[in-house]
């Protein structure tokens, strides 16, 4: 059975504009593609452990030093607006 | 006719070494074929020639020197998912078209050192999401053997750039077969080495677990030599192994008898070309003729890879993929609050397969579905792991086709995208449980076309991989050329 998913939730979350037609191919694509990846669970059963990277490796660390880092300006270069030394956006906060 | 554009990288290192030829002649022989051919291949984004004269002066300067790597002087070609400091890097999408890193690839930095010469950045399916280089949103590349067929993908560009002689050798990533399978389709080979050999810092992410940079050359020694320059451990990647760079072409003895080579069984069902099933037996037979002890292997879960895949890479590149939100770099499209304008940007800026798969992995990793989807398919990943763990305890290395059709037709699966993803089928599972794997072509179809094979050996088995695909590459001595080149 294909698999039902509110598209609209998903979308919201991905913080993803979509089309009307966008949403009906996807609903019906996804659908499909859940359906044949729903396969995992045959054979996913509770005693087998899961795998998040195939050659595990924990706590890599470096030691803390200051290093030369990118300057402010080539920060900003690819920025699509900057003032101020400082990434424009929207505003976020009402003020009274 | 041969051109200097067309010799293996080893064939033009001792040439430059010997002083027969200069780095000058060899970037002028690759800008040349690039010019006659790429509007009808489109294997490049972003050509760099000016700059590549500069690098080739001072190559040749290195060499004449006596102080030049095997590298040195050599053009290469670069999937522009690989950042290149000042040299726009686009991953094949508009929502970063106009981006200029600020910063080098550890895998570019190492190779700069090294005299590589930069030919420049080569088209790849947006975000290297695909199997066939239709999804770049600057138009899809055309395979050299027949240009109304795919390259494969996703890094079609770098295969089509070698196939054609644009450049001599080029990089790809491998995420799920993004390498090995343009690789078999556009008859070069490409190796995947074992998930951490080759840094990925500099590598845009798509799926962090699985994300592997690996090479497009004409032959297994140059892949080795490439390698060589590449692989070892980099500080600025946490998930690189503490491995010491080495010369992997010291592993290429031609000497592959006594070796047990296992036939992947669930390689071969319904769905293999018969064109494909029948080159890749002549190549296994000819393993048998050099001494290799050849019999049946299984990976029993093969099946599930592919869902465990389709869950596994859209969940990491959903998440991945959320730096794009029109602030830092890239596109912007303006909207009334923050959340407007991400969304708007998104939307104008991904296409449809990296839309489909961030809506794929954030519906996995969403409350009330991790569970059944993103965490069933890590432990199919455990299951994965096993069987190779069970089949190399019987033989030293797999055998396989890379992918179960040979180039098919621009447009043909572009409205299927399940029918797309069994593509890499066969390559996946390397990638699941970080193996190293490699394509070599095994010889052409009846239309033609190219056919690889793939030999896949233990975590960080290289030498091994490398030792049998050199002594089969001579074995089956592959010398077909692209129909395009005999029309120049």
């Amino acid at each position: 059975m294909p698999v039902r998913i509110d598209i609209d939730h998903v979308a919201r979350l991905a913080r993803l504009d979509l089309t009307d037609e966008e949403r009906e191919r996807l609903a019906a694509q996804l659908g499909a593609i859940l359906e044949h990846a729903a396969k995992v669970s045959e054979v996913a059963t509770a005693d087998v452990p899961p795998t998040s990277s195939a050659i595990p490796r924990a706590n890599v660390l470096r030691p803390d030093e200051p290093r030369p880092s990118l300057t402010a300006q080539e920060a900003l270069a690819n920025a699509p607006a900057a003032a101020d030394e400082r990434f424009l956006v929207p505003r976020i906060v009402e003020l009274e | 006719m041969s051109e200097l554009c067309d010799l293996t990288a080893s064939d033009l290192a001792e040439r430059l070494r010997a002083g027969e030829v200069s780095s000058a002649d060899v970037v002028e022989s690759c800008v040349r074929r690039a010019d006659a051919v790429d509007d009808r291949v489109g294997a490049f984004l972003t050509r760099t020639p000016e700059l590549a004269r500069e690098r080739a002066a001072a190559a040749d300067a290195r060499i004449a020197a006596g102080d030049a790597p095997p590298t040195t002087g050599i053009p290469i070609a670069l999937k522009d998912v690989l950042t290149t400091k000042g040299i726009r890097t686009t991953c094949g999408s508009r929502i970063l078209e106009t981006y200029v890193p600020p910063y080098d690839s550890t895998a570019w930095a190492r190779l700069s050192a090294a005299g590589a010469v930069l030919l420049g950045k080569t088209n790849c399916d947006e975000f290297a999401m695909g199997s066939s280089n239709e999804n770049s949103a600057f138009g899809p590349v055309h395979n050299p053997w027949d240009l109304e067929t795919v390259p494969g993908g996703s890094s079609g560009g770098s295969a089509a750039a070698v196939a054609a002689g644009e450049a001599v050798w080029a990089l790809g990533t491998d995420t799920g077969g993004s390498v090995r399978q343009p690789a078999s389709l556009c008859g070069v080979v490409g190796l995947k080495p074992t998930y951490g050999l080759i840094s990925r810092y500099g590598l845009i992410a798509f799926a962090s677990s699985l994300d592997t940079v690996g090479t497009f050359t004409r032959s297994v020694r140059d892949a080795a030599t490439l390698l060589s320059a590449l692989g070892g451990k980099d500080p600025m990647d946490a998930t690189s192994l503490d491995e010491e760079p080495r010369d992997h072409t010291a592993a290429l003895t031609g000497d592959v008898a006594g070796l047990r080579v296992g036939v992947v069984r669930e390689a071969f069902g319904e769905g293999v070309q018969p064109g494909v099933r029948a080159s890749v037996q002549a190549a296994i037979d000819r393993l048998s003729d050099l001494g290799a002890s050849v019999g049946e292997a299984s990976l029993p879960h093969t099946d599930y890879a592919l869902s465990a895949y389709y869950l596994i890479a859209p969940s990491e590149a959903s998440s991945n993929l959320a730096r794009y939100d029109g602030v830092r770099y890239g596109l912007r499209v303006d909207g009334g609050d923050s959340v407007e304008m991400m969304s708007r940007t998104r939307g104008a800026g991904f296409g449809p397969e990296v839309k489909r798969r961030i809506m794929l992995g954030t519906y996995a990793l969403s409350a009330g579905y991790y569970e059944a989807y993103y965490g069933q398919a890590q432990k199919v990943r455990t299951l994965i792991i096993r069987d190779y763990e069970q089949a190399f305890a019987d033989f030293d290395v797999l055998v396989s086709p890379t992918s179960p059709t040979t180039a098919f037709r621009i447009g043909e699966k572009a409205d299927d995208p399940l029918a797309m993803y069994l593509s890499d089928v066969f390559t996946i599972p390397a990638n699941l449980s970080g193996m190293p794997a490699i394509s070599i072509p095994s010889g052409l179809d009846g239309s033609g076309l190219p056919v690889g094979v793939q030999l896949t050996a233990p975590i960080l088995g290289e030498a091994l991989l490398l030792r049998v695909a050199d002594a089969l590459e001579r074995a089956i001595g592959f010398d077909a050329r692209p129909a395009l080149l005999e029309t120049l």
